[in-house]
């Protein structure tokens, strides 16, 4: 046996994050309710040194460590930051509503800095087991946060829906892992890759592949796995749907590229057909059923259903520029659901949930200027020039038709045109019609500020995409 | 001195800087301002398309003033890339001279919110002048889908009754046909590994990619000229439109569909253009003749002239289109130029007459808040001035000669008997029936008694009323009596056009 020192310098961030975790753990209970900030401030300022710490170590080539079950990349580095940045502005985002909310506790903040080191691991998996622990750790993270309200009995609902379907996709990842694992006798993703394309491939591996792309399914909330979305994004606490909404669909996809890209390259024909089949659905299930929902949460959910489907059909052109394509996707996404939830937190006040897009009435007169972000925001939603969200899709697109798949491509467009309806009743609500609810929008200095960057930035990353573009696909090609 | 300015960004981001401005800077209180920083904004913008008038050498057809290509996004080959030729530039011009007298005229009709409007109406001629100037596809996209946003919140924020129906009806027509055209051009930027137009119109395709090609463009365009049976949103829209509104989508935004048809569908897609003439020819004949009866028996006098723009939009698609059928006939191309350049001249005029007509109406609607022809009579016994020139645009719209109406109908007339007596036939009963529905508004809405107690209560044009009606009369008698000089412009543009679409692409 080889007993050489781990290369720990890989896992720098991580280990960061950990120690940061437990140290706010310790000394939120030496904090009272006036001194809480400490935690808040505490938690960001890890957040901002991991990015710190992931960005002066960043390096070109990819270094593997802990006998190869953890890898470090340039997109895993790029994936990690934007994990890094949408939680920052979750937190920044949520303060105040969990202040009104008697919600501003140690734990949401520990819960979260430990989600973000599952999604950390998640991203840097380079082994079957790696990729499930960085995912348990995240979906507890999660199932929790959904249960923070405790005296709510639509967040316990969700919370518990949330965990038993979520234990049932972990429990269909993990059989198709082990199927994976009967298979090739090994659990790292560059063994199994290399089995998979030098012997013939069997039935049972194919059959593993099925399971695995179930949990990665359920994960990302695609039709048919999607019955959790909505329910957990109207139940959870909008502070913390802001959050499932956001870090962890950039933590799916990475595991989606690790496990169907790095992993399972050589069944890629099989997995392509699963995942058109998948996308279609959930383009279609999202957008149409996004129309009949009253509730902006529930009809977020059901945009993001569809989000992830068009991210999905980056996935399956199976060619490096569509991976680009789907990272630019789930960036680009993460960055417009962060504003459109910061937008409902923004709505909500003291004893009030903004809740029904009825809540949006008139908000042109009540603030013309988070109007005009709420516009910029569902008109990036429903790809609409010239915003980031047309770039995305238009990436998507390109690729697609680069892919031969030029139907795809169109059944793609005719379900965004679907889509557009809703994202134009918002609208229509916050222009065309008068509020029913005059009072002006509470003053927030922070979440002001960062709402405001976040809907201008969507519209200037719309102006110059270039940059984002060509880092997503220089981390892949 | 001009000549070395970057003519085109400029035109296209002062309006759009400037709209931005008065979004930041105004409110309901400080209305004046805003429109009075709107009015210099958009007399700028005019003042600097003239010199695109002034300096264009119309004895060449390539792109002038072209500025670029700058790498915009150099991941997908996407240039800042801007250029116009004979058929893009007085188009250009028109948008300028339009925009100037929409926001003359929301000077006092517009009562709240009137920041948000002159800025929406800004924004909206910077793009719509962008559409014209790319020379790019993405670029182009771009433009073309940005457009909506602000129509959409015109029509929606200061429109009529039913403006949320009429509203989100447009942008989801509009927006419908366009995607289809964004996947054909992805398909095309990988069959020649470019998003330059004229690189398009060099492309070879094959008959098939060409029709398939072609329809992808044909629902765009289709939807935007509006072509029947795609024209439905138009009367809508038209209607719940406030006045400016209503006369930048006739002006300016229904040609944008007919460009396209220039820029896009015939030099990229000739051999399917060629192919599918006679669905073309026949579909622009149904919207001349039956779009022609349907505005008839309009009670509503916003749908009348929607129903009429439609009628004279189909001339345009016919002038385009019966150029092929005149080569099938004859085995050449004289005659083709003629339809083309009727068709044309056909596209600005319609800007300055239907922008004139839904002037007119406008000038009713802010005194007695009614668009029912039924609801006039006598008007010209109050308003001597105004139904003067009511009567003037109303003969320009029948296509009375000396009219600019006039032209461009007759061109077109004359290039489809080259082709098929009966083509010419059917497009020249428009000129009974647009006589019969405009002359029977008019006369219905300005003659005979005094019809009501609202009607003779009516004052006559103010001064800033007679300022714009008086501009567009002398513009539609202009083009009318002298077409020259715009026929001089686009005349090198349009036979090289005709030459290209002459070359089999197979």
């Amino acid at each position: 046996m080889d007993f050489a020192i781990p290369n720990y310098q890989v896992a720098i961030p991580e280990m960061f994050i950990l120690a940061m975790a437990c140290i706010i753990l310790l000394v939120d209970l030496f904090l009272t309710e006036r001194t809480r900030s400490v935690t808040y401030l505490l938690s960001q300022s890890a957040l901002l040194g991991a990015a710190v710490l992931t960005l002066t170590t960043f390096s070109e080539g990819s270094q593997l460590a802990f006998s190869d079950t953890f890898v470090r990349d340039a997109k895993g580095d790029v994936l990690k930051a934007f994990i890094y940045l949408s939680t920052f502005m979750v937190f920044l985002y949520a303060r105040s509503y969990l202040q009104v909310r008697n919600l501003f506790k140690g734990e949401f903040y520990v819960l979260g800095l430990f989600a973000v080191l599952g999604m950390m691991v998640m991203v840097s998996a380079h082994n079957l087991l790696t990729v499930y622990l960085g995912l348990e750790l995240l979906s507890l993270a999660l199932y929790a946060m959904v249960a923070l309200q405790r005296d709510s009995i639509f967040a316990s609902e969700a919370a518990m829906k949330y965990f038993i379907l979520g234990a049932l996709a972990s429990g269909m990842l993990l059989y198709g892992m082990s199927m994976l694992y009967g298979a090739s006798g090994s659990l790292d993703l560059s063994e199994i890759s290399r089995q998979i394309t030098t012997n013939q491939m069997s039935l049972v591996t194919v059959f593993a592949l099925v399971f695995i792309v179930v949990g990665v399914a359920f994960k990302l909330g695609a039709v048919p796995f999607h019955m959790w979305v909505p329910d957990v994004y109207q139940g959870a606490p909008t502070a913390v749907t802001l959050f499932i909404a956001s870090a962890p669909k950039i933590a799916a996809f990475a595991m989606m590229i690790r496990l169907l890209v790095d992993g399972l390259s050589g069944l890629q024909s099989h997995w392509q057909d699963m995942l058109i089949i998948l996308s279609v659905l959930s383009l279609a299930v999202g957008n149409l059923f996004a129309i009949a929902q009253t509730n902006i949460k529930r009809m977020l959910a059901y945009s993001t259903i569809s989000h992830m489907g068009f991210l999905m059909l980056g996935v399956l052109t199976g060619s490096s520029e569509g991976y680009a394509a789907a990272m630019f996707y789930t960036i680009s996404y993460t960055l417009m659901s962060l504003a459109a939830f910061g937008m409902v937190v923004l709505l909500s006040r003291t004893g009030f949930e903004a809740e029904r897009i009825d809540d949006f009435k008139g908000l042109n007169e009540r603030s013309p200027w988070f109007a005009l972000v709420m516009m910029f925001v569902m008109f990036s939603m429903a790809g609409v020039p010239v915003f980031l969200g047309f770039w995305a899709k238009l990436f998507v697109l390109k690729e697609l038709v680069h892919a031969g798949m030029t139907w795809l491509a169109i059944v793609a467009v005719i379900f965004s045109v679907i889509g557009v309806f809703y994202y134009l009743r918002i609208i229509k609500l916050m222009y065309f019609d008068k509020a029913e609810d005059k009072s002006p929008i509470e003053k927030n200095l922070d979440l002001h500020f960062a709402l405001s960057l976040n809907g201008v930035g969507i519209l200037a990353m719309g102006i110059l995409p270039g940059s984002l573009m060509a880092l997503c696909i220089s981390v892949f090609v | 001195m001009f000549a070395d300015l970057p003519l085109l960004s400029l035109l296209i981001w002062t309006p759009i800087l400037g709209g931005v401005l008065v979004l930041i800077t105004g409110n309901d209180k400080n209305a004046l301002d805003a429109k009075v920083i709107a009015l210099l904004v958009v007399l700028v913008t005019f003042v600097l398309s003239l010199p695109l008038f002034g300096l264009f050498d119309s004895s060449l057809a390539v792109m002038q003033f072209v500025e670029g290509p700058h790498v915009w996004v150099s991941t997908f080959k996407v240039n800042y890339h801007l250029g116009v030729d004979g058929i893009s530039m007085p188009l250009i011009v028109l948008t300028t001279f339009t925009t100037v007298l929409v926001v003359l005229a929301g000077w006092d009709s517009i009562k709240y919110k009137t920041a948000q409007y002159m800025a929406a109406f800004l924004i909206m001629e910077g793009l719509m002048i962008g559409v014209f100037a790319s020379l790019d596809v993405i670029l182009f996209y771009v433009f073309w889908e940005a457009m909506l946003i602000p129509m959409f919140i015109v029509i929606g924020v200061w429109g009529g009754e039913r403006r949320v129906y009429a509203t989100i009806k447009f942008f989801l027509y509009t927006f419908f046909g366009s995607v289809f055209m964004l996947v054909a051009l992805i398909y095309m930027y990988y069959q020649g590994d470019s998003f330059a137009i004229l690189d398009l119109h060099r492309l070879k395709l094959g008959h098939t990619e060409q029709i398939l090609i072609f329809f992808a463009f044909l629902i765009a365009f289709a939807v935007k000229v509006p072509m029947w049976p795609v024209h439905t949103w138009l009367p809508d829209a038209h209607v719940e439109a406030p006045t400016g509104g209503s006369v930048i989508l006739a002006a300016i935004m229904l040609k944008l569909g007919a460009y396209g048809f220039l820029r896009f569908s015939l030099p990229i897609t000739p051999d399917a253009s060629s192919t599918l003439d006679g669905m073309m020819i026949t579909l622009s004949l149904i919207a001349v003749v039956y779009i022609g009866l349907v505005a008839l028996v309009q009670q509503d006098m916003k749908k009348l002239i929607a129903y009429s723009s439609i009628s004279h939009m189909g001339f345009v698609t016919l002038g385009f289109f019966v150029a092929f059928s005149i080569f099938e006939n004859t085995g050449s191309w004289n005659g083709a130029a003629l339809g083309m350049e009727g068709a044309i001249v056909q596209m600005i005029s319609h800007g300055f007459i239907s922008g004139a007509m839904f002037l007119t109406v406008g000038v009713l609607y802010d005194r007695m808040h009614s668009r029912d022809i039924a609801a006039y009579g006598g008007v010209v016994n109050k308003m001597p001035k105004f139904a003067a020139f009511a009567m003037l645009f109303a003969m320009a719209n029948a296509g009375l000669p000396g009219t600019s109406g006039f032209v461009g109908e007759f061109m077109v007339i004359l290039s489809a008997f080259t082709a098929n007596f009966w083509y010419a036939f059917l497009a020249a009963t428009t000129l009974i029936i647009g006589a019969a529905y405009t002359l029977w508004m008019v006369k219905r809405v300005f003659f005979g008694e005094v019809a009501n107690d609202n009607v003779a209560k009516l004052e006559d044009l103010s001064i800033r009323e007679f300022f714009i009606l008086a501009i567009l009369a002398l513009a539609i008698l202009g083009l009318g009596v002298y077409p020259a000089p715009l026929l001089d412009v686009m005349g090198p543009t349009v036979d090289n056009l005709i030459q290209h679409i002459g070359q089999s692409k197979l």
